[in-house]
């Protein structure tokens, strides 16, 4: 099995207090830690790459634990959530699909019950290479007060054998939410969904 | 509250290997960074008062974030800098105003001492725009493993009536220096150059 060596790690938390309109009574807080790994697949074809994502589960619980600590809130004030990895130029998008299990069980481990599939994106690309990482409601994936998204990146990562791998959370809505749809208080089917 | 913060970003980035060496203890950098709005924006203003009253309260305010985000005490910071970009209906001249006359002080207070020029820079450009945060050691400008350079930006900002005004501070030089030069245990500490 090969080890994870992680070369940085970046943690970024925003306070956003208003968007132009009226200045929140608390702030809406986003945070993001993106971990830059190496990438054990680069340069050539590997068949079998689904171990590596066991390697990855300690990596991605000691991140969402990082993240949360960063935002400075309990685990139950988390409302928003997503994650999202880019590739460096030697490795394959495939490599960046296994993110998916490690980093989703990390956040619901961390979070505790949050029942909506974490949204998530992926891409090859270079050092600097900037990434919308989606954003939704932890119990709920149709809420719309909570869809959102958030750039990440980091200016020296990937180099072409490493991967960044990157958690999101939120602690709300939209600091201007107004377009109606599903409201955090109509969430009731338990489904993650609705 | 003289500035009107719309959000505020902190961000650190924490280095643990770097070309296959191992950096003990990991490099840590901090960069907190507001997004204020320009009062000035779109007009020729002759006295930039309130501007510079605004950089003396940032400079506290993001000094003692950013310092916070280092989970460290203030003494303990090695290098420091600052940067401002001016959306695109503002002038350098606001994001001097911010910068060089009153910012520094509370800086510096957070730190408990800080004999070194705070290395700057400035721009103005669009949202997104990246600024090249400099950086040099705190009490001695000369040392040379401590010259160093942290790239930030705010995807979302400045919008064209708004300023980007950041913070960066360190617990430490580059993550493998190795080209001479003044050295910290060489410091004199007493002119802010060696």
């Amino acid at each position: 099995m090969p080890d994870v060596k992680v070369r940085k790690f970046l943690v970024s938390v925003e306070d956003i207090f208003h968007e132009g309109g009226p200045v929140a009574a608390t702030p809406y807080r986003r945070g993001a830690v993106l971990a830059v790994i190496e990438n054990p697949f680069a340069g050539s074809y590997h068949e079998s790459i689904q171990p590596f994502m066991d390697d990855l589960k300690p990596l991605g619980l000691a991140m969402a634990q990082k993240l949360l600590t960063a935002l400075g809130c309990e685990a139950t004030a988390i409302e928003g959530y997503g994650k999202g990895a880019i590739v460096g130029e030697a490795g394959e998008v495939e490599h960046a699909a296994l993110w998916h299990a490690p980093g989703g069980y990390a956040m619901r481990d961390v979070l505790g019950g949050a029942k909506a599939i974490v949204p998530s994106t992926k891409k090859v690309g270079g050092p600097g290479t900037r990434l919308d990482v989606p954003v939704t409601h932890v119990n709920a994936s149709y809420v719309r007060s909570h869809f959102d998204a958030i750039e990440v990146g980091v200016t020296d990562a990937p180099r072409a054998r490493e991967m960044v791998v990157a958690l999101v959370m939120t602690t709300g809505p939209r600091v201007h939410a107004r377009v109606g749809g599903l409201d955090v208080s109509d969430i009731k089917a338990g489904d993650g969904l609705r | 509250m003289k500035a009107q913060i719309r959000k505020l970003l902190t961000v650190v980035d924490e280095t643990l290997s770097e070309q296959g060496q191992e950096v003990s203890p990991p490099l840590r950098r901090a960069a907190a960074i507001a997004v204020i709005a320009n009062p000035f924006a779109g007009k020729y203003q002759e006295d930039l008062g309130a501007l510079i009253d605004i950089g003396e309260e940032l400079g506290g305010l993001l000094a003692a974030r950013a310092v916070a985000a280092l989970g460290i005490a203030g003494a303990d910071v090695q290098s420091y800098g600052k940067a401002a970009a001016v959306g695109e209906n503002g002038e350098l001249e606001h994001a001097a105003a911010i910068l060089h006359p009153k910012l520094g002080s509370p800086f510096r207070k957070v730190l408990g001492k800080g004999a070194a020029l705070i290395p700057s820079s400035k721009k103005r450009g669009g949202m997104g725009v990246v600024l090249d945060i400099p950086l040099g050691h705190k009490d001695a400008a000369f040392v040379r493993s401590h010259f160093d350079g942290m790239e930030v930006r705010v995807s979302d900002a400045p919008r064209s009536h708004e300023i980007v005004v950041a913070v960066a501070v360190t617990t430490g030089g580059r993550p493998l220096p190795r080209i001479g030069g003044l050295k910290v245990s060489e410091i004199k500490g007493e002119d802010g150059l060696r």
